[in-house]
């Protein structure tokens, strides 16, 4: 299920903050912040995202790297709220 | 104001030389409309397109000495010339016309090239003197006025605008990969180089000396900052900048047209068109712009400016589709790539001054550079308060505070913030501490580049070039004055006086004068402590104490809005399509071969969806659009290669 989460993340990231290039590999612990992929803007495409593709409501609480900044803490945060 | 061009060295025959000077002054002719003239000798040639501003009958230009030795092509204007003439009559010197330019004439006969210390104005020149053989090229403090050169066959040329090289015989208009990267990375060339390979600027506050084969450019003012702690803070600061305003002001309403003023509504323009409406009373006229978006229009408070100073005002409302079908034509103006569409309604607004039979306006401008404006001396001054404790859940939610107008950041956490605004106790010493965030993030847009043009800077650092360039003692100065610096001496004279400036104002033959740029209150600016101007999260605190009985209070408490204009958002509209089509047209990247086709063609779409939100989207978008436009507008046109003469 997670790999499945981590390929469609991984799809939008690539699609919306790489323009479509994937000359470069996304590895799941590679910091969006650090690596200039996600703006504050970004953030917020990033948490519709989730809200429209996943199905999630996102809080504002939630709204932190911890749970964002990677494409593998990205996926653990959706397994986690869909099973709450 | 006008615009000058020539060239030195043997390589245009005499014959042929009054109609390249004649082509060369033609291609300023939206500088200078009134007239132009021509002057050559052998091996040397001035030409000059003139703005009648002062001495209408007389100021003829390139203008002679009376010895016949001494020819001068200026632009621009010496605001002190009534002093410095009656300084020379009174030692016996006679002169023929009103002129400032005469004045310089004057001047340099006496003093050589130090008489430049003794000019408060905003100029660019060229003098021959066929005493020394040499030609002599200069430009002001500021960087208000621009100058060119290039050396093509060992022959010097030069001009206010890169379009008047394009005139001559030789010359190919080359992208030069460094500079777009500097512009993509810093926002503008770091002079001397231009989007042009082969195209220097001749750097503000420089000069040139040619003589024979020698080039020597040198600078003949700096922009220094008191040593951190040793500030020479005056008794009654506010009174003494009142005062030096007062007469900066005054010193720029002399012209024998009439002068207005822009008004923004914001502090600086309403100080600025308070004082001139107080030397001009009742005669005052003020332009202003209006946007159809609520989130950019001020009109609001410029009718409040206006009613309270009883000046005349009128304005021009700019809206998305105006920016479109604008925008081509202000990139051939800016003559580089630009990040933001800012200048097209400053383009439009001195298109307003000019239909309103006017040449001459003063701004606010240098304000926010000089006494602490800006929104990123506020962000540095956080970052660094963030930096003392790090972790600390508080401290960075002053950066909502410190964006009100940015609604994407009133949702994150401290957290987030934090990491933004690379907040941490990181990077402390860099000298370019305060602008690596919008450093950093206005490079994302780089991830747009060709390969090709990925090999041709073969990792080349713009941020790192721009650290090579700080002067020795700035590692010295208080971190305010480090980012002061960084702003004055870089984006100042290579975006704001530039694309936002000098450019989109000559177009219309419009001159701006800048009463903040006056020598005086640079030096004055520069000397204070640094409280005097940032206070907490206040801005140009001694600035608003100025301004304090002059305004609406509600004007002068106003915290800044920095001037803003929709960006992608302009080019959605259905009017807008066919430019974004031809400019990124699978056809015209390839042929320019500066960005990837394919991650453009998803920008383009995101663009004309409306969903091209984010600084950073709209920073490429606007850079890749603005790139395609400049190199169909200068590159893809491949001047004539024929043989000089």
């Amino acid at each position: 299920m997670s790999e499945g989460f981590h390929d469609k993340i991984r799809a939008f990231i690539v699609e919306t903050f790489l323009f479509g290039d994937d000359s470069e590999p996304l590895p799941g612990d590679l910091s969006l912040l650090e690596n200039d992929l996600v703006d504050s803007t970004g953030v917020l495409e990033l948490v519709g995202f989730l809200e429209a593709d996943f199905g999630l409501a996102v809080d504002d609480a939630d709204i932190v790297p911890a749970n964002l900044d990677t494409v593998d803490r990205i996926a653990a945060f959706v397994e986690r709220k869909k099973a709450a | 104001m006008c615009g000058i061009a020539g060239f030195f060295g043997s390589a245009v025959p005499p014959d042929a030389a009054p109609a390249l000077l004649r082509r060369m002054a033609a291609a300023l002719d939206h500088r200078g409309p009134d007239e132009n003239g021509v002057h050559s000798e052998p091996g040397i040639g001035l030409a000059h397109a003139r703005l009648s501003v002062v001495g209408l009958a007389d100021g003829q230009q390139p203008m002679v000495d009376a010895s016949g030795a001494l020819v001068v092509s200026f632009n621009g204007e010496i605001f002190n010339h009534v002093e410095l003439r009656a300084r020379l009559q009174r030692r016996g010197r006679r002169f023929a016309t009103g002129s400032d330019t005469e004045v310089l004439l004057h001047l340099y006969d006496e003093m050589g090239t130090a008489c430049l210390d003794a000019l408060n104005g905003d100029f660019a020149f060229a003098l021959w003197d066929a005493r020394r053989g040499r030609l002599w090229l200069a430009r002001d403090r500021m960087g208000v006025r621009p100058l060119y050169h290039a050396e093509i066959g060992g022959t010097l040329y030069f001009a206010s605008e890169v379009k008047a090289l394009m005139a001559v015989p030789g010359f190919s208009a080359e992208p030069d990969p460094f500079a777009l990267d500097q512009i993509f990375t810093l926002w503008a060339p770091i002079a001397p180089r231009t989007a042009f390979k082969g195209v220097s600027e001749l750097p503000p506050g420089h000069m040139m000396i040619a003589q024979g084969r020698e080039r020597t450019v040198r600078p003949w003012w700096r922009l220094e900052f008191p040593r951190d702690g040793d500030f020479d803070t005056p008794a009654d600061p506010a009174g003494q900048l009142g005062v030096l305003l007062e007469d900066a002001v005054r010193l720029r309403l002399r012209a024998d047209v009439p002068v207005g003023a822009y008004l923004s509504g914001g502090l600086d323009s309403s100080l600025v068109t308070a004082l001139a409406a107080r030397q001009a009373p009742g005669r005052l006229e003020t332009f202003s712009l209006g946007f159809r978006s609520a989130e950019h229009d001020e009109s609001g408070w410029q009718a409040q400016v206006a009613e309270r100073l009883g000046v005349a005002n009128r304005r021009v409302s700019c809206a998305e589709e105006g920016i479109a079908r604008d925008f081509a034509r202000v990139v051939e103006h800016a003559e580089c790539p630009v990040l933001r569409t800012a200048p097209a309604p400053l383009y439009r607004l001195a298109g307003l001054v000019r239909d309103s039979g006017m040449k001459v306006v003063l701004t606010g401008e240098g304000a926010d550079e000089l006494f602490a404006g800006y929104d990123i001396f506020h962000e540095a001054a956080v970052r660094r308060f963030c930096a003392r404790q790090p972790g600390s859940p508080r401290r960075p939610l002053l950066f909502r505070r410190l964006y009100p107008y940015l609604p994407q950041l009133q949702r994150q956490s401290a957290d987030y913030l934090a990491r933004f605004f690379a907040a941490g106790a990181d990077g402390l010493a860099d000298p370019l501490f305060s602008h690596r965030p919008r450093f950093r993030a206005t490079a994302t847009a780089k991830r747009f580049y060709s390969p090709a043009l990925k090999d041709a800077l073969a990792g080349y650092d713009a941020a790192a070039d721009l650290a090579a360039h700080l002067p020795e003692e700035f590692g010295r100065w208080h971190p305010l004055n480090q980012a002061q610096y960084l702003e004055t001496r870089f984006l100042l004279p290579g975006y704001i006086l530039s694309s936002q400036g000098d450019r989109v104002m000559m177009a219309h033959g419009v001159e701006g004068r800048f009463p903040f740029l006056d020598p005086r209150v640079v030096a004055f600016a520069a000397g204070l402590r640094p409280g005097l101007k940032r206070r907490g999260l206040r801005e140009k605190a001694i600035v608003k104490e100025v301004a304090r009985d002059l305004l609406p209070a509600s004007v002068v408490a106003r915290p800044k809005q920095p001037f803003r204009a929709p960006d992608s958002r302009a080019f959605c509209g259905p009017a807008a399509r066919p430019l974004v089509d031809a400019a990124l047209s699978r056809e015209a990247l390839a042929a320019a071969g500066l960005f990837n086709l394919a991650m453009v063609d998803k920008l383009k779409s995101k663009a004309l969806d409306g969903e091209v939100t984010s600084f950073k989207d709209n920073t490429a978008f606007i850079g890749v659009l603005s790139a395609q436009l400049w190199h169909r507008g200068f590159v893809a046109k491949r001047p004539h290669r024929g043989k000089t003469g």
